[in-house]
């Protein structure tokens, strides 16, 4: 269905993505959208192992690694989700806590571990 | 051609048309099904209002819109001269949309105007995107075991391995346009309904995904044609005449309840309208829409109404099939009665209406609990949502799984004995919760009200400080 | 170029703008998170294109139906009481150093690693391999262990958020 669309166009995508999140990460402040940023870079890790698990992930394998690596891929990205869902949860109640402690909430200001 | 030949190929998905189109114009065929899914919803829904406005009028003991539309003829006329014709309000929606259409559209100041013109827009899309799965018409000939027929041409719009998945998607995108009007309204009014809008669908989308991923397991399949398919089964796989509508299947009625539920609370409808509560809210989220945005929400409301009542239709209610009575079953084992075939005939090319029939009782539905119920408090909503229908949404997940294996391993009656002990089980459960959660009665001006134990300590303390 | 191609590029772009918009409408946090349910959207589509079905479904109820929802509730919460997060911030040091280590990451990653990459699609990998029935027949035997440990981690996720929002406990 798609094998007219090089990998390389695939990871070349999730490669921007995770660049774009990178910098993203750094240059804002806010930690809501730093968060996001990471979200952003996660998701653009899913794409490469989806990428991959269609194209597999070396060149001249056997059909059974092929299948094997397809399903691996895709359980891969589902593990992610899931790590991410539990993430988003703990992560904005952490920076719902900073706010209740702080008006303020820039991150370069957020260096104490104590309340 | 002789006409009852031509049906009977229409019928075999035969006719020149359909076929032509189907090799020819894949695309033109996406857009019919596309046509004919939205155009009777978008004609639908001035119906509908009128419906609603009649229907609540006649439980409150009201008239409700009568007059518009109704003419009477000058007396120069012959013979209809002095005459009435009633339309019982009909034009009375439309009169309501000429309004909308010229009122002035007024736009707040300071507000985040490109969200804000973008918010009704994202709330109507997924509105009518859930009916992309939506099996209207059954995809199979009467006896006959292969795919094929009519309607398997012109519905659902994509017929795709993850149907029911698609509707949970897509539904649970429904919440954008509220909370993006709340936000970018500039009123502390709109953001606290946007705010109690999103709060409100996450919580109960899970349990709706809950229950719908029961049915899933029952139907193993969710492609939603097939899961309509598989209600057409001998029902609790053992009585051959009735259909396994998940309606009448144990675990299935639990799951319905539960859909039901979540379904108006999706929907943003009474009793679950917190998001536009207008006693506190003014009207929450669209507050400061006026004229056609508003009425684009509007829209976007009565079509999502339409299409969850057609999904709870398809999933619960045996899709197009009008009684869960096996016509075709009933016809193969009584040849001799010409009746049962002509009804499983009947059956298949009246699907569309019995479908839309059901459309209409899920609305009805939604307008009587407007009618009847007061609206949830805030809290009452949340506990709602989270301990009563998820803990029965899961406690449903593991009945479906035990009714499965134990119809499967000895049939009927073990299935039936599964579930009363499950319930048994469920209900020793409940009852040592509820022992945790142990109320205590106290007397507060000669009323006794029922309060929980940190109710009565504060209480106890807000009265008189020195108490520990 | 074919059908497929251009339709991956149009996929492309859109998810790329939605990155874009996310990073440089940062100080608006509202529009931020809608550049974000942009590019999860369409990144679904993208999935689809992959023939991952399931996970492309997935990937548009998790991230743009789920947590994105989340985010906007936490953004209007805090301005709901308050909070400003649509400060400006003027251009620092760090900005420009980013973009830099950026582009450079980029630019070492594609040259070494995506360039090379030039597989083709083995032919026994079939878009039937993304469906519901494939992906979960392999999470519910081969995957039960990290399966049942994500349900643990969720739970541990479940009680840590409720912890940290709850005044008192």
């Amino acid at each position: 269905m798609v094998n007219d669309v090089p990998l390389s166009w695939f990871l070349t995508l999730g490669l921007l993505l995770f660049m774009i999140g990178g910098v993203g990460v750094v240059v804002r402040r806010n930690p809501v959208v730093v968060f996001m940023c990471i979200e952003l870079m996660l998701n653009a890790v899913n794409l490469t192992f989806l990428a991959f698990a269609r194209y597999g992930t070396m060149p001249n394998i056997s059909e059974s690694q092929a299948v094997n690596g397809a399903m691996g891929g895709q359980i891969a990205v589902i593990f992610v989700m899931a790590v991410a869902a539990a993430e988003v949860a703990v992560g904005l109640g952490i920076i719902m806590a900073i706010f209740r402690l702080k008006n303020n909430a820039d991150l370069d200001e957020v260096s104490v571990l104590r309340g | 051609m002789d006409i009852s030949q031509w049906i009977e190929g229409l019928g075999q998905g035969k006719d020149a048309i359909v076929l032509g189109l189907r090799i020819h114009g894949p695309t033109l065929l996406a857009l019919i099904r596309v046509l004919l899914l939205v155009l009777p919803i978008l004609m639908l829904v001035p119906g509908l209002i009128w419906w609603e406005r009649r229907l609540l009028s006649w439980m409150q003991d009201r008239i409700g819109p009568n007059r518009t539309g109704t003419v009477t003829f000058p007396d120069r006329i012959p013979l209809l001269g002095g005459k009435k014709v009633r339309t019982f309000g009909l034009l009375q929606p439309i009169a309501d949309g000429v309004k909308l259409f010229l009122k002035e559209d007024i736009t707040p100041a300071d507000i985040d105007r490109k969200i804000y013109f973008w918010a009704p827009a994202i709330a109507l899309f997924p509105a009518f995107a859930i009916g992309g799965t939506l099996p209207w018409g059954s995809g199979y000939l009467p006896f006959s075991e292969v795919v094929g027929g009519l309607y398997s041409h012109l519905t659902p719009v994509a017929n795709i391995d993850i149907g029911l998945l698609y509707v949970l998607a897509i539904s649970s995108l429904g919440v954008y346009g509220v909370v993006l009007a709340g936000y970018a309204s500039n009123n502390k009014y709109s953001l606290m309904g946007g705010l109690r809008a999103s709060a409100q669908l996450i919580s109960y989308e899970l349990a709706m995904g809950m229950s719908l991923a029961c049915v899933a397991m029952a139907s193993g399949s969710l492609r939603m044609p097939e899961m309509v398919r598989q209600q057409e089964a001998p029902l609790w796989g053992a009585v051959s005449p009735l259909q396994n509508w998940f309606l009448l299947t144990p675990f299935g009625a639990i799951s319905a309840t539960i859909f039901l539920i979540c379904m108006v609370a999706e929907t943003n409808r009474a009793p679950f309208d917190l998001p536009e509560a207008e006693n506190e809210l003014i009207a929450g989220y669209h507050t400061e829409y006026s004229s056609m945005k508003f009425a684009v929400f509007f829209m976007g409301e009565y079509a999502a109404m339409f299409l969850f009542s057609g999904v709870f239709a398809a999933v619960f209610l045996g899709g197009p099939n009008l009684l869960p009575v096996s016509w075709e079953r009933l016809a193969t084992s009584n040849p001799q009665v010409g009746f049962y075939g002509w009804m499983a005939w009947a059956n298949y090319w009246l699907g569309p209406l019995t479908f839309l029939g059901k459309c209409a009782g899920g609305i009805t539905f939604f307008i009587w609990l407007r009618a009847t119920l007061p609206r949830l408090r805030y809290d009452q909503l949340m506990n709602l949502g989270w301990k009563t229908l998820l803990p029965l949404a899961v406690v449903n997940f593991v009945i479906v799984g035990l009714w499965i294996v134990s119809t499967r391993a000895s049939g009927i009656w073990g299935g039936w004995a599964v579930f009363g002990l499950a319930l048994l089980v469920a209900y020793v459960l409940y009852l040592n919760l509820a022992a945790l959660n142990k109320r205590s009665d106290l007397s507060v001006g000669g009323r006794r009200v029922r309060m929980s134990e940190a109710d009565v300590t504060r209480t106890i303390r807000m009265v008189d400080p020195n108490q520990p | 170029m074919t059908g497929n191609q251009i339709a991956f590029l149009v996929m492309a772009a859109v998810a790329l703008l939605g990155a874009a918009g996310v990073v440089a409408f940062g100080a608006n946090a509202v529009r931020a998170a809608l550049f974000l349910v942009l590019c999860f959207f369409v990144l679904g589509f993208v999935y689809f294109s992959l023939g991952a079905q399931l996970l492309g479904i997935t990937q548009i109820m998790v991230y743009a139906g789920a947590i994105m929802v989340l985010f906007l509730f936490v953004i209007m919460m805090l301005q709901l009481r308050g909070h400003d997060l649509s400060k400006k911030v003027g251009i620092d040091i760090k900005s420009p150093l980013a973009w830099m280590f950026g582009i450079a990451l980029f630019a070492v990653v594609f040259q070494s690693i995506v360039l090379p990459m030039n597989m083709t699609a083995n032919p026994a990998v079939t878009s039937d391999l993304g469906k519901p029935e494939a992906v979960g027949s392999v999470l519910f035997t081969t995957f039960s262990w990290p399966f049942e440990v994500t349900s643990l981690l969720l739970l541990i996720g479940v009680v840590g958020s409720i912890l940290l929002a709850k005044r008192r406990i």
